[in-house]
């Protein structure tokens, strides 16, 4: 609304805005807590395949003579195995039911409930072991596929944007997953194509965010070597502000229709296809968004904090804050920051919480007093030639 | 202000405007032509139909039919029935000899019952022995005499076959039944039959011929040990002498390494072969598609051999080519059917060769397909086909397009309640893209059997949110361009370039997660892509083509122009300092051009 449109302003000037780079550390602890949850539920209950991964036994029903709906059969079906049950309709007067994890002796015991629950003689159900439908060859090209992708995008991000951030992306990427399918695991819901179709979709989604976030990143930061006001770190954080209000509203606007599949899947129909595919959605989107903004920049700066040049950069940002520190101390409160030595750069937490904001990032407007000394001599373009 | 020069990509924004406006009407004009109008839904959520198969165990290799096997019959009749991988079909084991086959409505039922069962067991084989097929064989008089008979060189056979003729291949097959009577000796009947053959047959392709190029290089004697076995056994003659070809009665298919005798079919319908074992085989195939001859105005299949297999085909042809008439002919078995019987006149290297016979353009696509992806392991008989109903109630699809409508207008609310004006834009933005995508969906079910199961629905859901990204990046870009005294024309313009940089790099990434997973994957997984990477390339379009363009045009009313309060872009709203008149304009570099 207007007040969170505001808040953008002022984030996007860099008066208000969170330190996400600088507390890295609880985030990453946090991170790191659900991450090992998320494992140790992939270890103990494990994920539960469903019947297109696994198989399990087909049950025919022969001459469907009382109309067994294949509501009721399927109710039936997932009461006596506690799986989700696949049933159609053959022809005109057949059912096939598919029930998962059922070996021959559990399947003899299965088709006699079935057979009672419903109503019918056990002799009108054939029992028969299935495959998976989902078999092994897909998974492993799958598989092969992914692994292809993940080095192709951390080669491009590499080349698009750098090795540090290819890592940051990929490591957000995999946090992400990791969460993801640790719910299933921990929550014991039944995993299944759509689950792992909105698996894939969480793939495209996360690195699709990490990206445009680390797209303001690297414009902010590309002569930020040659000044001496902010350190690598503080200027991410800043870009990071300023895309907060991107991320925060394609989350929202993404996890809006996500949020009505889940409630009318789960809410309205209860469990089926449907709910389980907007779950691993809902958690993977909120995953992604998060990892986006809490754990790919931060990582990344972190990283990048390790090159010479960067320490190097916090050793000047350090000093000379220092020495500002001093200055202004002699002469009262003096905020007049030399603005405009830098075009790139603009942070607001600066060493004095009092200094208002100087030239902001690229194209800054400069107010007031404080605009002369903009560096003009750089711009790489005239400006638009609207002044004809 | 004085009017803004206009850049490039805002000189005509009506151009772009016009473009999408001419596709969504060609598109929803095709829609309504094709007379398709919805989507093709996939098997769980439309059913469709299911075909059970059942692998037929053989005489000699009665172990075939076990687990692996079926499994391996699984992987390639997935493929098969998958095609260009939208289809979503599923492939299953049943039993332990059974493969079920689901396939959603609207599939060609005959064509796929076809694909999916055929073995497509090619094989490449030496011709010892070509005879009439007569529905009444006379008793064999002398298996040795006939076998060296075949193998006694005639003048006439080297001679290339002409190409014309269907008909004269009719006539000449009809004349020759006529002529060989029952009664006439198997020698004689093969010489008859070798001289019909002879101005008859279509069956050699003469570029087949004239491709060799190393005439003449492995010129081992015929003599030399590796020579190829052209002598008909005494068993062999008695086994060819006792098929019929007659409807439903084909000979055993035999060992890829025995001799074996088999009918021919297509233009060689009518004629009955010895064949020696398998010089090449379907597995040193590197692929198979379907071309049309312009010259001889028929379909064939090409095929193209791995390494391995380009050099056994050139010995062999090499060798095949020092024969005479028939025993310089081999023969393409596909299933224990001859489908066609060339001869050779030299070593044929490259490792390409082509099957022609009176295929439909239809049937050389289907053996292509089936070709490429490999023979099974069984053979397998058609035991059932059975429409069945859909996995997934009617009420999971009606809740999916409920949650979407739902969706939809969340996001719509949100939009207003933040971007106001500029709702309007994204909302037509996404309006666009929805129909864009319904409508090319809709034409892609016909088109390549494009089917939509209900992840592919949630997928489109979540679309929306990825597609509504675009925009986003885009407005906040104008605003925070709007932020720094810029008034909102020069806003849009200044804007753009850096919102088209992030949407381009950030749609790439998705672009190629469906790229590699659709090159890659098979199955539900590869459907999953092709959708990713429909709606990515749309995303891509409806923003350089109508969310910018719309913008651009509505920076020109008063509304937005001036920054009405409603309009999302009020500067004073925005924190922007407001633009006092007859100050100049702050002088700031443009970060990109």
């Amino acid at each position: 609304m207007s007040r969170l449109g505001s808040l953008g302003e002022r984030m996007y000037r860099g008066e208000v805005s969170y330190d996400f780079v600088g507390k890295r550390k609880r985030w990453f602890v946090l991170s790191l807590v659900i991450t090992v949850a998320a494992i140790v539920g992939l270890i103990t209950p494990g994920l539960r395949m469903g019947i297109e991964f696994s198989g399990g036994a087909v049950f025919t029903v022969q001459k469907n003579d009382q109309k067994i709906s294949q509501e009721d059969a399927r109710k039936a079906a997932e009461e006596i195995t506690g799986h989700t049950a696949i049933v159609q309709k053959l022809g005109n007067d057949k059912l096939r039911v598919q029930m998962s994890e059922l070996d021959t002796a559990e399947a003899d015991h299965a088709k006699k409930e079935f057979a009672k629950d419903l109503g019918i003689k056990v002799e009108q159900v054939d029992a028969q072991v299935i495959g998976p439908s989902w078999g092994k060859e897909i998974s492993r090209k799958a598989w092969q596929g992914l692994g292809i992708f993940l080095v192709l995008v951390v080669i491009y991000l590499a080349i698009a944007f750098e090795w540090r951030m290819a890592l940051g992306a990929l490591l957000a990427l995999i946090h992400d997953l990791t969460i993801t399918v640790g719910v299933y695991a921990l929550v014991g819901f039944e995993v299944t194509p759509g689950t792992v179709i909105g698996l894939l979709t969480i793939l495209g989604y996360s690195l699709y965010d990490t990206v445009v976030v680390f797209d303001t990143i690297k414009e902010n930061t590309k002569n930020i070597t040659s000044q001496s006001r902010f350190t690598y770190s503080e200027a991410a954080n800043l870009g990071l502000n300023q895309t907060l209000i991107r991320s925060i509203n394609t989350s929202i606007v993404a996890l809006l229709p996500v949020g009505a599949l889940l409630f009318v899947g789960g809410g309205l129909l209860g469990a089926g296809m449907l709910n389980d595919i907007a779950l691993s959605l809902f958690i993977g989107l909120a995953a992604g968004a998060y990892s986006s903004i809490f754990i790919a920049t931060p990582l990344m700066s972190w990283l990048k904090e390790q090159q010479p040049e960067m320490k190097d950069l916090a050793r000047r940002v350090a000093a000379r804050r220092a020495s500002d520190r001093a200055k202004g101390k002699d002469q009262g409160d003096s905020q007049d920051g030399p603005a405009g030595e830098l075009e790139t750069i603009s942070l607001a937490k600066g060493p004095e919480d009092a200094e208002p904001p100087t030239a902001t990032a690229g194209v800054g407007p400069q107010r007031g007093q404080r605009r002369q000394p903009v560096n003009r001599g750089r711009s790489r373009n005239r400006p638009s030639g609207k002044r004809r | 202000m004085a009017a803004p020069k206009k850049g490039r990509s805002q000189q005509r924004p009506g151009t772009a405007l016009a473009v999408i406006l001419v596709t969504i009407v060609a598109l929803v004009g095709g829609m309504f032509l094709s007379g398709e109008h919805t989507p093709r839904l996939g098997i769980d959520l439309a059913g469709g139909t299911s075909i059970t198969l059942a692998a037929k165990s053989e005489p000699g290799q009665e172990n075939a039919v076990n687990k692996t096997n079926l499994e391996t019959a699984v992987n390639i009749i997935e493929r098969r029935v998958n095609g260009v991988g939208v289809t979503e079909s599923e492939v299953q084991t049943q039993g332990d000899k059974h493969i079920i086959v689901n396939i959603p409505k609207g599939t060609n039922e005959q064509q796929a019952k076809e694909q999916v069962g055929k073995t497509a067991r090619l094989y490449f084989r030496p011709v010892l022995a070509i005879t009439e097929a007569n529905p009444a064989p006379a008793a064999s008089p002398s298996a040795s005499t006939s076998g060296k008979a075949t193998k006694k060189p005639d003048a006439d056979k080297d001679a290339k076959k002409g190409d014309d003729a269907k008909d004269a291949g009719e006539k000449a097959k009809e004349s020759s039944s006529s002529s060989a009577n029952p009664s006439s000796t198997t020698q004689g009947r093969a010489v008859s039959e070798a001289l019909t053959k002879d101005d008859a047959s279509p069956s050699t392709t003469p570029s087949q011929s004239a491709k060799a190029e190393d005439k003449g290089s492995s010129t081992p004697s015929p003599a030399a040990t590796d020579g190829l076995d052209t002598t008909v056994t005494p068993e062999l003659q008695k086994q060819l002498d006792a098929v019929t070809c007659a409807k439903n009665s084909k000979p055993p298919l035999g060992k890829p390494d025995q001799p074996i005798v088999a009918c021919g079919t297509g233009d060689d319908k009518g004629y009955k072969y010895a064949l020696g074992p398998a010089a090449v085989d379907g597995t040193d195939l590197d692929g198979a598609e379907a071309s049309y001859d312009q010259q001889r105005g028929t379909w064939q299949v090409n095929l193209e051999f791995d390494g391995k297999g380009s050099k056994k085909f050139a010995d062999v042809t090499g060798e095949l080519a020092k024969n005479a008439e028939p025993n310089n002919r081999f023969a393409i078995v596909l299933d224990g059917d001859v489908v066609s019987s060339p001869s050779v006149s030299s070593s044929i290297a490259g490792g390409r060769a082509e099957i022609s016979g009176s295929f439909t353009q239809q049937q050389a696509k289907d053996l292509a397909n089936v070709l490429s992806y490999g023979a099974l392991p069984l053979s397998f008989r058609t035991e059932d086909v059975t429409e069945v109903s859909a996995a997934l109630g009617s009420d999971q699809l009606r809740g999916g397009l409920i949650a979407g409508g739902i969706g939809m207008a969340l996001v719509i609310l949100y939009s207003l309640a933040y971007y106001r004006g500029l709702a309007f834009v994204s909302v037509l933005s996404l309006g666009v893209s929805a129909i864009l995508t319904y409508t090319i969906m809709t034409l892609l079910g016909p088109g390549i059997g494009f089917a939509l199961n209900l992840p592919a629905v949630c997928g489109a859901i979540v679309a929306i949110g990825i597609t509504a990204d675009s925009f986003i990046v885009y407005f906040e870009r104008i605003r925070d361009e709007i932020r720094e005294g810029r008034s909102l024309r020069p806003a849009v313009e200044r804007a753009w370039p850096r919102a088209r940089r992030t949407i381009l790099v950030s749609d790439f990434v998705s672009f190629l997660a469906a790229a590699v997973l659709y090159i890659v994957s098979v199955g539900k997984v590869q459907g999953f892509a092709f959708t990713l990477g429909l709606t990515t390339l749309l995303d891509v379009a409806v923003v350089f083509l109508f969310t910018k363009p719309m913008m651009t045009l509505l920076a020109r009313t008063r509304f937005y122009g001036q920054g009405h309060k409603w309009s999302g872009l009020d500067p004073t709203r925005l924190g922007a300092p407001a633009p006092i008149r007859g100050r100049r304009r702050p002088i700031t570099p443009l970060k990109e051009a």
